[in-house]
């Protein structure tokens, strides 16, 4: 097996049931790598352990089973080495914006002085549009802003991987439209590797060179990688052109809307933890109807009755 | 409501103080006039005490001319049982500070410890438990039996009762600290002791400062009694003192500046509240 930049195994989360009860498996099995430069995103429904995951790549939480490797290191508590943006996105509310992102990097190089750390945080929040609310406390900032600041708190550090967890999720449409476009453009200018967590499923596929579909809990697995074959430079206004753009999408909301269930449990036989289908669904099939790909046929024609799913349907 | 008319609620203070002056007034004129005397009690105590003048309730006047009294000199010094009040006052006002310091440096490092811990939580909890609802003036005795010094048994006293709304307050603020905020400190490897001062401090400050106002509260409540009991010097011993001379206008002055003093007190510690107080 290749060796990715970072490397998760047979990664498990348990809980203790209640008494008597045998405890709740959220995942377990789960494998996947990313690559330097990568840029991941993990789609599921809520409460499949998405959150769990990302907290123990963060080294905030501990896994049940398994290990992951980031740098040929075994992760092992939380590192600067990873910056993470918070769903809430977390900021000291007594710190002004530029405290706030000086408080990390004051951390990160202890031996800077007062003014390098200014204009190094400075610079960061430049970068997210920030550079004339540099004095503001989060409460006098808008929802966006602030998580603009966690964004620019996480970026500020120079990680060698970064983690979001819904970053956008509270935001409007709007709004969050800006801001994925910021984080694109950063991104694309520093080949920042990161894993994200998504609802949106047009979100990921602007942002994502690869997609982790995640199926319910509990026993959740990663049902399949879905590579985004779109080139690197879209935009979001653009994106909408490419005839590919549909083929992805359809296949996502059809997993979220119709297959995401079938996979928990025993019903996933035949699925191969260790190496979770890779498909292209923007290189096949039509815009309109896209059936289900062959090798997936295969396995949910297990359940006998059950035809194949048609995204028309979903996406209707 | 009010908005367009910011001067109706201090006027209408003014027309309860009138009113409650005017009632206070008649109602202790009538009773000096009315006593009837018998000659051979008045030859034997004195006229004036006898036709109550000293020992009958004060109007307002005479309370008025007491209080100018203490403000035109409050801090004359003519022996033991005649100070000025100030001087009063200001022993009563050290002995608060220094008893509820010492309760701060005590109960804010241990409630720190407390919150952060939930074993050293669950092993303190029965003590405090048992601790907390003692009254302060309930340890005087043995204050006074092991120190052998009233004035340091009273601050004592001052100590003991200041010391338990600030240990909860801090434990409390320290344990309900957001999750998020510990993990951003943790994910950017600040140290603990980084974590403690940057995050944990200001996190909990405004429950922090909440108990130490309830504190002082307490603590200004306390002296008062507790100087009753030692004797000695403060406002405390000045209002039994001047119960003993059965001068009632001394009385109501000191009631009135133990009022202004604790309001001045806690609207001290509500204002620091406020300047550690964040919104989120
Ligand atoms: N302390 C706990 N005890 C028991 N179960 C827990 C505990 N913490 C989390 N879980 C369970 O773990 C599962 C995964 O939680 P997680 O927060 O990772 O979900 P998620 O995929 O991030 O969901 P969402 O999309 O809503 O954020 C949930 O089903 C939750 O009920
Ligand atoms: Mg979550």
């Amino acid at each position: 097996m290749t060796q990715h930049f970072l490397q998760v195994e047979g990664l498990a989360k348990r809980f203790p049931g209640p008494k008597g009860k045998d405890d709740l498996t959220v995942f377990e099995n789960i494998h996947f790598g990313i690559d330097k430069g990568e840029f991941v995103c993990i789609i599921g429904h809520s409460g499949c352990g998405k959150t769990t995951i990302l907290n123990v790549l963060a080294g905030l939480d501990e896994a049940s089973d398994g290990t992951v490797i980031m740098d040929g290191k075994e992760i092992y508590g939380p590192s600067l080495d990873r910056g993470v943006v918070f769903q809430g996105h977390a900021l000291l509310p007594w710190l002004t914006t530029l405290k706030n992102v000086e408080f990390g990097v004051r951390s990160r190089w202890p031996g800077w002085s007062a003014q390098q750390i200014e204009e190094h945080s400075t610079k960061y929040l430049e970068m997210v549009g920030l550079g004339s609310a540099l004095h503001k406390k989060p409460s006098e900032l808008s929802g966006g802003m602030k998580q603009r600041v966690g964004i620019a708190r996480a970026f500020a550090i120079q990680p060698k991987m970064l983690l979001l967890d819904e970053p956008f999720g509270a935001l409007d449409a709007l709004t969050r439209g800006t801001i994925q476009d910021e984080l694109l453009g950063i991104v694309q200018a520093t080949h920042q590797t990161v894993f994200m967590i998504t609802h949106d499923v047009d979100e990921a596929i602007l942002l994502a060179d690869k997609i982790m579909l995640m199926s319910n809990g509990p026993y959740a697995k990663i049902a399949e990688i879905v590579e985004v074959t779109m080139p690197r430079d879209r935009t979001r206004s653009t994106i909408h052109h490419d005839p590919q753009y549909y083929r992805i999408r359809n296949h996502l909301v059809d997993f979220l809307v119709n297959r995401s269930k079938d996979f928990a449990g025993a019903a996933a036989a035949g699925h191969d933890a260790r190496h979770p289908p890779v498909v292209r669904p923007g290189l096949e099939g039509s815009a309109e109807v896209v059936p289900m790909p062959a090798h997936l046929q295969s396995l949910s024609a297990k359940d006998a009755d059950r035809p194949a799913p048609l995204v028309s349907k979903a996406s209707a | 409501m009010n908005a367009k008319r910011p001067w109706l609620a201090p006027l209408l203070s003014l027309v309860f103080f009138a009113v409650f002056v005017g009632l206070w007034h008649l109602g202790t004129k009538q009773t000096v006039g009315e006593v009837i005397v018998d000659p051979e009690y008045a030859a034997l105590i004195g006229a004036a005490a006898a036709t109550g003048g000293q020992s009958a309730m004060p109007g307002p006047v005479d309370v008025a001319v007491k209080l100018w009294e203490h403000i035109s000199d409050p801090f004359y010094d003519r022996g033991t049982n005649d100070k000025g009040i100030g001087i009063q006052l200001g022993h009563s006002i050290a002995r608060v500070l220094v008893g509820f310091g010492l309760a701060a440096l005590v109960a804010i490092p241990l409630g720190f410890v407390i919150g952060m811990s939930p074993l050293v939580y669950k092993a303190l909890d029965p003590f405090i438990q048992v601790l907390k609802p003692i009254s302060p003036l309930a340890w005087m005795p043995l204050a006074l039996y092991t120190i052998k010094d009233s004035g340091i048994s009273a601050i004592f006293v001052i100590f003991i009762c200041s010391l338990w709304p600030m240990l909860i307050n801090t434990a409390f603020g320290v344990a309900a600290v957001r999750k998020d905020w510990l993990n951003v400190a943790r994910t950017l490897e600040v140290s603990r002791l980084r974590t403690a001062f940057q995050v944990i401090l200001p996190a909990a400050a405004p429950t922090i400062m909440t108990g130490m106002r309830i504190s002082v509260g307490i603590a200004w409540l306390v002296i008062v009694a507790a100087e009753m009991l030692v004797g000695g010097t403060g406002i405390g011993y000045f209002v039994w003192n001047e119960w003993n001379n059965l001068s009632i206008a001394n009385i109501i002055s000191a009631i009135l500046f133990i009022g202004l003093i604790g309001m001045v007190l806690d609207n001290t510690l509500a204002r620091l509240g406020r300047a550690v107080t964040y919104k989120e």
